[in-house]
């Protein structure tokens, strides 16, 4: 997020020939947020124009798949595809984000537990899960506990090692200031090593949970047509693109704000110098 | 305050005029086949700023981390008061040369950090931390993060956490190093101030020779790898004049010179 505002303000700043684009850029300057609304309403204005060409019959414009999207949520289908979607997503993600990082805080606290733990995520990490995801389905059928396991074998994977190398990359000098004060093992690990090694384990958290938004609609797609994709595989198979259209953007953007709540999160709780960089 | 602070110099132990707070004994460091440390046998007076010179990798910080019990010794033993200690304690605290702050916490947090491990309610903290603060000169200062300060302003941070536990060593590894020249001096005047308000023993590691001879009341000189003292120093120099003045009495240009020539032959 922080390097598309930078990428706005070097572009802005080099196209500010006359005073009017001075004073433009200026004021995008002091507002970042405009950059948002300005590579927002390019990328809008794009789709439409793609849309009204068009480029593909199945390619609908951006008016029209905002208006289908509308008529979704009046009629109750796509809130309820996000009632059975999300069930599985927060429960998947919570139990790997829980899981992932006492694991990997674990692992990282200690040689054996290393040795013993680290292999088996290195592998599943390296397996191509999406090949797996269908097997889950021999074991757990079709229900919530399916999906759930498909969000958490994407999720947990990188939660883990993340968190791992996280805490094995802490600043050895805080750990031994720490210690100089006299500060006892648990004040250790909860006072210097978690604060330090959040911002890698919190990478690690939202690459899990963007992994765990594709093992939800993996699932969706592959095993248990139910929730938002369903939605998707419904509207494509009636031809309703622009349905469907607002299916997918609707599912990228819950997945952009989720990550987005989650960095003020950290700033906010863990990491307050963030906020005033 | 600092006349009634004066007879609390020495505390219950019985005072002799060299009474030693810290003493080495016959310390030997390993680090795997390399060899730090050889044999080191030394004492550091009660109020006096002892400072460890050498050459980089001669081992001076190692010396300084197994008195401050954060590295185990092969063998030897490290008295503090009088009794043995094996890991950290109260009556330490040590000022690190990458300062070793929290950026994710305040200066406030930080200077106060060795209190909040001891379990001192906040209100106690604040009050302690404040006074620190201001002495080392960061009042106004305290709700930055370390990232918003100088280099120079970051040490006074470690500086100032160290004092705030009210060690009776303070343990200090180059602790300028990462500061440039003209603030150099500065720190070395504001140290010598410190020293003199807070009455307590300073040991303090440098590798540059004026910066020790302007500082010390005692000057150990380690030889290279492996780490041995080679000589030991007490500079006399008038301490009452102005830091001008000493850097151009004849006393403290002839104990660099001294020192320049007992370094000498490692250099070659
Ligand atoms: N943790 C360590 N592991 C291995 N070797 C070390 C370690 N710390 C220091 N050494 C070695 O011990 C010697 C002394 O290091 P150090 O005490 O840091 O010297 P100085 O502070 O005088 O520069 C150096 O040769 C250094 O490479
Ligand atoms: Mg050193």
């Amino acid at each position: 997020m922080t390097s598309s505002v930078k990428l706005g303000n070097a572009t802005g700043a080099h196209e500010a020939p006359v005073n009017v684009g001075q004073a433009l850029s200026r004021m995008f300057d002091s507002k970042p947020f405009l950059w948002t609304i300005a590579s927002l309403t390019l990328l809008f204005g794009a789709w439409e124009i793609a849309g009204l060409i068009p480029i593909s019959i199945a390619f609908p414009t951006f008016s029209s798949t905002l208006v289908a999207f509308a008529q979704m949520v009046v009629d109750g289908s796509m809130v309820y595809a996000y009632f059975l979607t999300l069930q599985p997503l927060l429960l998947g993600v919570a139990v790997s984000a829980a899981l992932g990082i006492s694991l990997g805080i674990f692992m990282g606290l200690s040689r054996k537990a290393e040795w013993l733990i680290a292999p088996v995520f290195i592998v599943l990490q390296a397996a191509p899960m999406a090949a797996l995801v269908p097997l889950v389905t021999f074991v757990y059928g079709i229900g919530l506990t399916a999906k759930t396991l498909a969000v958490i074998m994407l999720a947990l994977p990188v939660i883990v090692l993340n968190s791992y190398k996280a805490v094995r990359h802490v600043n050895p000098s805080l750990v031994d200031m720490c210690r100089s004060f006299q500060g006892t093992r648990l004040q250790q690990i909860v006072k210097i090593i978690i604060p330090d090694a959040s911002p890698v384990m919190f990478a690690g958290l939202r690459l899990g949970i963007a992994a765990g938004f594709i093992g939800v609609m993996l699932a969706e797609l592959l095993i248990t047509p139910t929730g938002v994709g369903d939605l998707i595989t419904y509207h494509r198979s009636v031809a309703n693109y622009a349905h469907m259209y607002a299916a997918v953007a609707s599912i990228i953007v819950v997945s952009t704000v989720s990550l987005a709540g989650l960095q003020s999160f950290e700033a906010r709780f863990l990491r307050p110098e963030k906020r005033k960089r | 305050m600092q006349l009634s602070a004066i007879p609390a110099v020495q505390p219950s132990a019985p005072v002799t005029s060299n009474d030693p707070v810290v003493q080495v004994r016959s310390i030997c460091k390993t680090y795997g086949d390399i060899e730090a440390l050889r044999n080191i046998d030394l004492e550091f007076s009660r109020g006096k700023l002892t400072t460890l010179l050498g050459p980089s990798g001669c081992g001076k910080t190692t010396l300084l981390k197994i008195i401050a019990g954060l590295v185990p010794a092969n063998s030897g033993e490290i008295r503090v008061n009088g009794r043995a200690v094996t890991g950290p304690g109260p009556e330490r605290a040590f000022v690190f040369q990458d300062f070793a702050l929290m950026p994710w916490a305040t200066v406030m947090r930080n200077v106060a950090f060795g209190l909040e491990l001891r379990g001192v309610n906040a209100a106690e903290r604040k009050r302690v931390a404040t006074r620190y603060i201001e002495e080392v000169g960061l009042a106004g200062f305290e709700e930055k993060y370390p990232h918003e300060l100088s280099g120079g302003m970051r040490q006074r941070v470690g500086i100032a956490r160290a004092f705030a536990v009210n060690a009776d060593v303070l343990l200090l590894d180059e602790p300028f190093s990462a500061v440039d020249e003209q603030n150099r001096r500065k720190f070395q005047e504001d140290l010598l101030r410190l020293v003199d308000l807070e009455k307590k023993t300073f040991i303090f590691v440098t590798h540059s020779i004026e910066e020790a001879v302007y500082v010390s009341d005692r000057i150990v000189l380690l030889s290279p790898r492996p780490g041995r003292i080679s000589q030991v120093i007490d500079p006399k120099i008038d301490r009452s004049a102005s830091p001008d003045d000493i850097r151009r009495d004849p006393g403290y240009l002839d104990t660099v010179e001294e020192i320049w020539d007992g370094l000498r032959h490692y250099v070659d």
